[in-house]
């Protein structure tokens, strides 16, 4: 079954990571570096991907005349999707597992931020005898 | 192994020979579609049967035999429905195979000029180059671009059906055309290898794999066109801008910049081969604009220290490119060399002519560059807030990185 960990974070606060020490945003790479070669090892790890900050998002929506696109509402302070990971894994509790090594990642002075992450399972096709 | 022929591997060879099997099965068919999707079918047959049985003694012609008859089982599977369309491709097989003096060089020069038309997309461009002319599978272009291989051949596709409806012709374009068409080839190439050494979004900085499909690209263009300095000026700028990449990111992959490079693994046979070729192009003429931007880079090689280097030479070579093209990113690249030559304060200056211009209005080069020279200026304040405004526009994960990194070490400070 494939779950999606969507990690949440903060524009601002202890999460903003722009305002960590080098040697804090360096072990928070490494961490993350760690984690995704060992999924990956693992065969576990479908995709993942790291998003650029919320400020170059634009909301687009199809007006009347076509389409509009406008700059994003994302306010400082406001949370906002910074990356998530497709994993392919036997039980929710696995997905639950790697959910909660993603949420411990290390902020500042090392201290894991506890990151609220949102596991959903990934619809599939049918089930094979129903083929 | 006994399939080798001297020091190149069969899958080498084949890579060398598909761009010369596909231009002979589309001079004889006139249908690249169909020809292109023949020439793959022949090149797995041939990676599955060579390294068995050895190599052939004409592997050229033993790929274009083998495509050819693909091509024609296809079109004869295809002819009960479209009988009529296929008429000409069926007399065309009836001919002989084209004589083994026919002449492949062009048909490799074409082949470029069609997959690098104008007419493409630069995306579409690049991955039917790599394919057409590179010889790659779709997985592996797809692979190197880090999306699903569905889309890559979705792609593809799109990329041969653009040039069916165009009717682009398979011939050299007219004297007139061909200086424009070949800038378009160069620019793809260009293309490839800057997505290979700066990737422009994904989690790695360099892809090696593309990089180097780009130098292998460059020089058969080098090859079939030798007196062309442009030509020369690219396969130049690429040795020896790919000679530092081993220097370029840490073991644990973040980016090094070039001042802080550890210059003893720099690759000096490749830096001699760069600089040996752009000699003899400079020497020929007519100067281009590769041919500067490879004189630049090798300027940069041939400092033993990053204190050694020689600005005033890289200022002079930006002043020249400057006039030789109306690009942004060589304005930025010209405020860095005057920073190095006359202060920080005089490329800040030089850089304030950029604010505003909408080509850079989204790009984070122009707040990185900004934040150096202000800290170079001894403004960590107004350095740390540009590092942080490139490293919200960066695509790029590393470079990203990279920029926090520097503001956050200007902060502690």
């Amino acid at each position: 079954m494939k779950y999606i960990l969507m990690m949440n974070t903060m524009t601002a606060g202890s999460q903003a990571f722009t305002g960590w020490s080098k040697e804090d945003f360096e072990t928070h790479c490494a961490y993350f570096a760690g984690l995704t070669q060992e999924l990956r090892e693992s065969g576990e790890l479908i995709s993942t991907e790291v998003l650029t900050f919320p400020d170059q998002a634009r909301l687009v929506g199809a007006g009347d005349d076509g389409m509009l696109v406008t700059d994003g509402v994302f306010s400082e302070g406001k949370e906002f999707l910074a990356g998530y990971c497709i994993v392919d894994v036997p039980s929710p509790e696995r997905a639950y597992a790697i959910a909660a090594r993603v949420s411990a990642a290390p902020g500042p002075g090392g201290a894991p931020l506890n990151i609220p992450i949102e596991v959903r399972p990934v619809l599939s096709g049918p089930p094979p005898e129903m083929l | 192994m006994e399939s080798t022929r001297g020091d190149i591997t069969p899958e080498l060879l084949l890579r060398d020979l598909a761009p010369q099997v596909l231009g002979a099965l589309v001079r004889r068919f006139r249908d690249f579609a169909a020809a292109e999707d023949a020439v793959q079918e022949a090149l797995i047959a041939a990676t599955v049967q060579w390294p068995r049985e050895g190599v052939p003694d004409n592997p050229r012609g033993w790929l274009i035999q083998v495509a050819s008859r693909r091509l024609t089982d296809h079109i004869r599977s295809e002819s009960a429905r479209r009988r009529r369309e296929s008429e000409v491709a069926l007399e065309a097989s009836r001919h002989p195979a084209p004589a083994e003096t026919a002449s492949h060089a062009d048909d490799t020069l074409v082949l470029l000029f069609m997959c690098c038309h104008p007419a493409l997309t630069p995306s579409s461009a690049i991955a039917l180059t790599l394919r057409a002319v590179g010889g790659l599978t779709t997985a592996e272009i797809a692979h190197a671009f880090l999306v699903p291989e569905a889309t890559m051949a979705q792609r593809i596709s799109r990329a041969k059906q653009t040039i069916k409806t165009s009717g682009i012709p398979f011939q050299l374009p007219n004297p007139g055309e061909r200086a424009q068409r070949m800038r378009a080839v160069l620019h793809v190439l260009y293309l490839i290898f800057n997505e290979g050494f700066t990737t422009s979004a994904g989690p790695s900085l360099r892809r090696d794999d593309l990089s180097h499909e780009a130098i292998r690209l460059a020089r058969i263009l080098h090859g079939l066109q030798p007196d062309d300095t442009e030509v020369a000026g690219l396969l130049a700028l690429m040795l020896l801008t790919d000679a530092r990449r081993l220097a370029r990111t840490s073991d644990k992959g973040e980016l090094i910049p070039l001042a802080a490079q550890n210059r003893e693994l720099w690759d000096r046979e490749q830096i001699a081969e760069g600089v040996a070729i752009l000699s003899a192009a400079l020497r020929a003429g007519t100067v281009g604009p590769y041919q500067l931007q490879a004189a630049i880079a090798a300027v940069h090689d041939e400092a033993a220290r990053a204190e050694d280097t020689d600005w005033p030479q890289i200022l002079a070579l930006y002043e020249l490119l400057k006039r030789m093209s109306d690009n942004p990113m060589v304005v930025l690249n010209h405020a860095i060399a005057a920073a190095m030559v006359h202060g920080p304060r005089k490329g800040l200056e030089l850089l304030n002519s950029l604010d505003g211009d909408p080509r850079l209005a989204d790009h984070h080069r122009l707040d990185a560059v900004r934040a150096h020279l202000l800290e170079l200026a001894g403004d960590p304040h107004g350095a740390i807030r540009h590092y942080r405004l490139a490293a919200a526009k960066t695509t790029n994960l590393a470079e990203r990185d990279y920029l926090i990194i520097q503001a956050a070490r200007l902060a502690s400070e």
